[in-house]
């Protein structure tokens, strides 16, 4: 697996700078929290990484430029809604498929078949459309189609904010178990500090458009510097005594 | 395959197919068969009048017009599909432009279709007419360009709409190239919009070539199509009127045909709405009936001065295509003065179900029973009157999810607000507004007067959130029924807008019952939690027990699948395996039976009744209190999710 790499990472949309100057590193094998408000730029960092918003300065893969041209992706990404994400008209394993580079036919229906097994999803259920699965579901077909790209890095993008809680733990437990199996480098972003404890090891807060503070995820959190840090674990709920 | 025979079924549908098939049929067979009729020449007996023989009378020449409108469909058929064609592949070119070009060449083309768009068709038509030359092909070029512009704009903004989807994304980063992503992803996902519009453009389109043969400027000698047949006719209305009516009628037949046709298949790809969901009525009314054996007796107590809110055995039932959805399963719980209560549940638990029925904004659709429904001692189940009305605009207030779409974007929020005031209590606009200011200061909005004078827009979630609050406190509630209120915000803005509730209720003494699906939101803020399981209370209990306490295998698995900051990180978390139950297919026995790891025989075959413990905890599980491994691994999961 790979490192990925910001520097200085910039993104404007007109006037309004969305990302300013970020730095940050994903180190091989880890995975990498992302917190932050909404509006902090947290999601068009991710666009960017993967060549969906322009922006300035470098983000390299190991050194050299993330490609975003070409079939072969080394950078995949999940999205938020797995409403969305997934093409209604195509059944899951025709979307998972889509992400393989060439191969031939049976090669790609076995390959559909190892990867809904990883992401624990009955691979008969191939031929499934998306409307007959349920969210959490869908956002692990989601993962499986992204794991297809053979990806050297993972970003998660508020992967499990749009599910029911009761789906959150199963999709958490997944992301964990497969970067311990694959051993993948991952960003993973989201606005709970809970969830982001509980995956990542090294977690970078995000505000403003600015990386804030960056750290290990157990050293941030007992002991935090910026006082935004401060204000979002003051924040998580339960933390405070209940009447 | 049932969809479409449904409408089928309809009387539009089944006019157009016949009328379609019959157009069709015509054009097909009517030049085959009728030619001969419809050339003969009769030079005894030109321009006559309707006869048994001639059932349209004969034009100049003394030629049969009853046939000569017959054989004269396939022209004007062939010429209207054509003109389509033409109209959908330019179109589709045009729209799709955009997408392919990417941003810069493709706001060339946006811009010149929005002013092609601008142009009058018929105009269009006329002047593509003059360049194309007078006659059938520029003709159908004319009219064909004349529809492009108009059907590119629509696909334009269809594919812009799936463009901006994430499986569009998705599709991007895994390396797919914008024409496959255009055939793969994008058409096959607007198509239904674009056949329905094609097939009505094609109505329009027939419409439009008599209207140019009309003009003379179509189909010449001695070819003839209807609009030509319109164009003879017209010159001797005075002489034969049926010369022009023919082929008028058929005009106005296929053009009816076409359009229903385009309708009908518009029903049938599931745009509109197809056939209708049947209305409730053989739906027994459950609270009047005997067998109450599966609900608590009810709470001591009759009317209580200290309950705000109480609700005994509640159902509310919706139609569904499949017969009748349950969504809430004769619930009784009650709210004291001040008190929160909070529920909780997964989606399609009816929590927010509940909440709607007792702010009685369930709709006509759905149906609410309840042996008691009662808001400070005032009966709700009655029909909605002025004075529940005014009764519940004063004393309840209600805050929604999402606060964007809570507010009218248009008006400014201090107006929005003193509108409630104007109407509740009658107050001038002048007071109404100084109150609508002296609520927004309450709920901590800094600047209320500036703020009341500004568009929701402008005020960040949060404090659109807040603003709904002061909305509520624009009378003097009782109670606020407050529905995911912090689903939509962020962690921090969350904790903001929950202390505001929670001082609100401590100050002006006001019930609060908040419904959320997250248990530590509810723990935080109430004193009181009911669990909802497929439209049932499965547990009631106080707030401080949710984590340590609680009996119900469904409670204590909703607790133990959400992270918190102690969360060990070297286990999994527990995972609640396989589905929320379908409303409109609750099984037998307790409805979490399934997804239950100590559910027996028996909670297969016998729901378990909500019992009353002597704390007053209730709790609806054969099963209570059991040892459980909550940790269920989820390898399991696939297993079991997979039906």
């Amino acid at each position: 697996m790979s490192e990925l790499r910001f520097e200085d990472v910039t993104v404007r949309y007109g006037s309004t700078t969305a990302v300013d100057g970020v730095h940050l590193a994903v180190p091989k094998g880890q995975i990498v929290g992302l917190v932050g408000e909404s509006g902090s730029g947290k999601s068009t960092l991710a666009r960017a990484a993967v060549g969906l918003a322009p922006y300035s300065g470098q983000i390299l893969l190991d050194g050299s430029p993330v490609p975003t041209r070409g079939r072969r992706r080394p950078l995949q990404m999940v999205f938020q809604d797995p409403y969305s994400s997934l093409d209604p008209r195509m059944s899951v394993g025709e979307s998972v498929a889509e992400a393989m580079p060439g191969a031939g036919r049976a090669e790609r229906r076995a390959e559909v078949a190892r990867l809904l097994g990883l992401v624990h999803l009955d691979p008969t259920r191939a031929g499934a459309r998306p409307s007959e699965l349920s969210g959490g579901q869908r956002q692990r077909v989601a993962l499986a189609r992204a794991l297809a790209g053979r990806p050297q890095v993972v970003i998660a993008d508020e992967i499990t904010s749009a599910l029911d809680v009761s789906i959150q733990g199963a999709v958490l437990n997944l992301v964990r178990e497969l970067q311990r199996e694959l051993d993948l480098s991952m960003l993973f972003i989201s606005h709970n500090l809970a969830v982001v404890r509980y995956v990542a090891t090294h977690v970078a807060v995000m505000y403003d458009g600015r990386i804030v503070e960056e750290g290990p995820t157990d050293q941030v959190l007992a002991d935090p510097d910026h006082d935004y840090t401060r204000e979002l674990l003051a924040a998580v709920p339960g933390r405070r005594s209940h009447p | 395959m049932g969809r479409w025979r449904s409408v089928l079924r309809t009387p539009i549908g089944l006019t157009a197919s016949v009328l379609t098939v019959g157009v069709l049929l015509l054009a097909a067979l009517a030049p085959v068969m009728w030619t001969d009729d419809a050339n003969a020449v009769d030079t005894s007996n030109i321009l006559a009048g309707p006869s048994a023989q001639h059932w349209a009378g004969t034009d100049n020449l003394g030629r049969d017009i009853f046939f000569r409108t017959l054989v004269a469909t396939r022209l004007s058929v062939e010429l209207a599909l054509a003109a389509t064609a033409i109209g959908v592949v330019v179109g589709l070119l045009l729209g799709t432009a955009p997408f392919l070009l990417g941003r810069r060449s493709g706001r060339l083309v946006t811009a010149g279709v929005n002013i092609a768009v601008a142009f009058p068709g018929l105009l269009l038509a006329l002047f593509f007419a003059v360049v194309f030359g007078i006659g059938a092909t520029g003709a159908v070029l004319a009219i064909g360009l004349a529809g492009a512009p108009g059907f590119g704009r629509l696909t334009q903004t269809l594919v812009a709409g799936i463009a901006a989807r994430d499986f569009v994304s998705a599709a991007r980063l895994a390396g797919v190239g914008r024409v496959r992503i255009l055939f793969r992803h994008v058409l096959p996902n607007i198509a239904e919009p674009l056949v329905v519009n094609a097939t009505i453009g094609a109505g329009s389109a027939l419409l439009a070539f008599a209207g140019l043969s009309f003009l003379g400027l179509g189909v010449q000698q001695p070819a003839y199509d209807w609009g030509r047949l319109l164009f003879d006719g017209i010159q001797v209305i005075y002489v034969n009127p049926a010369a022009a009516l023919a082929p008028g009628i058929a005009v106005l037949i296929a053009g009816l045909a076409l359009n229903l046709f385009g309708e009908s298949i518009a029903k049938g790809l599931g745009i509109g709405v197809a056939g209708g969901i049947p209305a409730l009525t053989d739906v027994p009314d459950l609270t009047r009936g005997a067998d109450r054996s599966t609900q608590s007796p009810e709470p001591a107590g009759n009317t209580d001065s200290h309950l705000v809110l109480d609700v005994r055995d509640l159902q509310v039932t919706f139609p569904g295509p499949s017969g009748p959805i349950r969504a809430v399963r004769g619930i009784s719980f009650t709210v004291g003065k001040g008190e929160a209560v909070g529920i909780v549940g997964e989606s399609g638990s009816g929590k927010s179900v509940t909440a709607l029925a007792v702010s009685h904004l369930v709709g006509d659709t759905g149906r609410v029973d309840a042996r008691r429904l009662d808001l400070l001692g005032t009966d709700l189940r009655d029909d909605e009157t002025t004075a529940t009305r005014h009764f519940l605009g004063t004393s309840l207030a209600m805050v929604f999810q999402d606060p964007m779409t809570s507010f009218n974007p248009t008006r400014r929020m201090g107006s929005q607000l003193a509108e409630v005031a104007r109407h509740h209590q009658g107050l001038d606009r002048r007071s109404a507004m100084e109150r609508a200011v002296g609520r927004l200061g309450a709920v901590r909005i800094p600047d209320p007067e500036q703020r009341a004078h500004q568009y929701p827009h402008e005020f960040s979630g949060g404090m659109r959130q807040r603003a709904m609050i002061g909305m509520g406190l624009m009378g003097s509630p009782s109670l606020i029924v407050a529905d995911e209120p912090t689903t939509a915000l962020d962690v921090t803005v969350q904790q903001q807008v929950l202390d505001l509730l929670r001082t609100i209720r401590t100050d002006d003494d006001v019930a609060l019952v908040l419904i959320s699906h997250d248990v530590t939101v509810v723990r935080e803020v109430c004193d009181r939690v009911l669990v909802m399981y497929a439209g049932r209370i499965v547990e009631d209990l106080p707030a401080g027990d949710l984590a340590t306490a609680a009996r119900h295998p469904y409670t204590r698995a909703l607790v133990a699948a959400v992270p918190d900051m102690e969360t060990d990180l070297d286990q999994p978390l527990a995972v609640i395996p396989g589905r929320p139950v379908d409303a409109a297919d609750v099984p037998a026995g307790c409805a979490f039976a399934a997804r239950c790891p100590l559910a027996s025989a028996r909670c297969r075959a016998e729901d378990p009744p909500l019992e009353t413990s002597a704390a007053g905890r209730r709790v609806a599980c054969w099963h209570a209190g059991e040892p459980m491994d909550v940790r269920i691994e989820s390898r399991r999961l696939a297993e079991v999710e997979a039906p």
